[in-house]
């Protein structure tokens, strides 16, 4: 097993960085784009119109009570009949399941990052006459970015081990390596401990950094 | 010498008419109708629960009324339909827990609403805050973090703060209550510098003695209502109402 696992690096080594890199794109893409929506859906959903409160929620209930490869199978299927003329690729259609998957986790992690910024904090900037926007972009939403920072780390990691499910798609991601390398060399176990091993890897390394992250956060107060 | 103070005299600032606050079925404000004049320093004394903070949070509305009216600057800022932010900058307040915005630096704490509400040019702001601070003792904290500050120090800094948008008004809200006791002096000097200084300030709060020293007049409220007033002489040594015995007798 070990020659086999030699020989696949010696050969494949670069396809698996390949996936790697796509795994990490398609991590990087969904949180980061899913941050912008999560702190405006949060906003909605913390709002006192009721319209607004509606939309956010129905939005983060469907998207969190639903299996995310439900969803990534509806916006594959769903996206280029809908825009044809876009031409989307395989990768677009996932990635855009991904942010929207990733988006509506993230508004409750704003939800509460927002809740956790004291009451006072907010009359005092409505006293000094800062209005609602103004107190919300320059007082709270900088003190809840700083509470939800390891959050929104951790889904990070979560979601790059989530993009395995893409792999169904064939879109290049590390588990998509695993599927074509084990179809060229009837290798089965060989190359999922690789694989396994690389997501292993990352993923820990992210979580001990996020550790380091949130005590300096601490001191930091 | 404040004692003497013809408040009467001076220009009208706020007047509140017939002032009420419900929390549900709770009546916490039950009618409250007081003219604040200018240059005046009042402090609202009583028991807890009855509705000092509420009519004091009710003058900018953090608090909205249920009903009445506030005269301020010529306009009824009770009204649902005015432009509270606007009036807000002419009402500095401090608040007992501070609210220092911890993620900015003591300066920038200062220059924030003047310069974003486009009061002042960031020069002007800038140079106004460092004499300010230098006012308060805290010049040497002009860059520092202000979660690395003492608890007076933070309310000092919460009272240039609301002093740098050159408030006609000051509303402190038990500004001491939070503080170790060896750092409530610190404070109150602060505010009788502002006393000397002509500032309309309008305090609740518990130090009887400091409300003797620095208020030309002092309201005692109870369930709601402004249960009796006068000069600190008046309702300190020659309380009227049994409500404002008891209290007294409890707390002197």
């Amino acid at each position: 097993m070990l020659a086999n696992i030699q020989r696949l690096l010696l050969k494949y080594g670069m396809n698996f960085l390949n996936g790697l890199g796509t795994t990490l794109l398609l991590a990087l893409i969904s949180v980061a784009i899913g941050c912008v929506i999560g702190a405006f859906v949060a906003i909605m959903r913390l709002s006192r119109s009721k319209v607004l409160n509606a939309i956010a929620t129905a939005y983060t209930e469907v998207i969190r009570d639903t299996p995310l490869l439900l969803q990534l199978y509806f916006f594959y299927f769903l996206l280029p009949d809908l825009l044809p003329a876009m031409r989307l690729s395989k990768f677009t259609c996932i990635a855009v399941a991904l942010v929207i998957n990733s988006g509506a986790y993230m508004s409750e992690v704003f939800r509460s990052g927002i809740q956790s910024v004291d009451r006072g904090q907010t009359e005092a900037a409505r006293s000094l006459g800062l209005s609602a926007s103004q107190t919300l972009t320059r007082i709270v939403l900088p003190q809840a970015f700083k509470n939800v920072l390891p959050a929104m780390c951790n889904e990070f990691v979560a979601v790059t081990k989530e993009t395995s499910l893409a792999s169904t798609f064939y879109v290049g991601d590390l588990m998509t390596q695993y599927q074509t390398i084990s179809g060229k060399t009837y290798l089965v176990i060989e190359p999922l401990v690789i694989i396994g091993v690389i997501y292993f890897v990352v993923t820990f390394t992210m979580s001990k950094l996020i550790a380091v992250l949130e005590r300096r956060l601490k001191s930091g107060d | 010498m404040i004692d003497r103070f013809d408040y009467k005299a001076a220009p009208e600032l706020i007047r509140v008419e017939d002032l009420h606050k419900d929390f549900g079925s709770l009546k916490v404000l039950a009618g409250i109708t007081e003219t604040i004049h200018k240059g005046e320093v009042i402090s609202l004394i009583g028991p807890s629960g009855s509705g000092k903070s509420t009519f004091l949070r009710c003058l900018n509305r953090l608090e909205e009324p249920t009903s009445g009216h506030i005269w301020f600057d010529g306009v009824d800022i009770a009204d649902k339909s005015v432009d509270i932010d606007k009036h807000r900058q002419k009402m500095g307040m401090v608040f007992q827990h501070f609210n220092i915005f911890p993620h900015m630096s003591v300066i920038d704490n200062i220059t924030l609403a003047p310069t974003l509400l486009g009061k002042k040019s960031k020069d002007e702001a800038i140079a106004d805050a460092e004499a300010l601070l230098a006012r308060v003792g805290l010049s040497d904290k002009r860059d520092i973090k202000p979660t690395r500050l003492s608890g007076g120090q933070k309310q000092r800094l919460a009272i240039v703060r609301a002093l740098a948008m050159e408030p006609e008004v000051m509303l402190f809200d038990e500004p001491t209550s939070a503080l170790d006791p060896e750092m409530v002096g610190e404070v109150l000097d602060v505010i009788k510098g502002l006393a000397r200084n002509k500032m309309t300030c309008v305090i609740v709060t518990h130090e009887m003695g400091f409300a003797r020293e620095v208020c030309n007049r002092v309201l005692f409220m109870a369930d709601g209502v402004i249960c009796e007033q006068g000069t600190p002489r008046e309702l300190f040594d020659h309380p009227q109402h049994p409500r404002t015995q008891d209290f007294l007798s409890k707390v002197l």
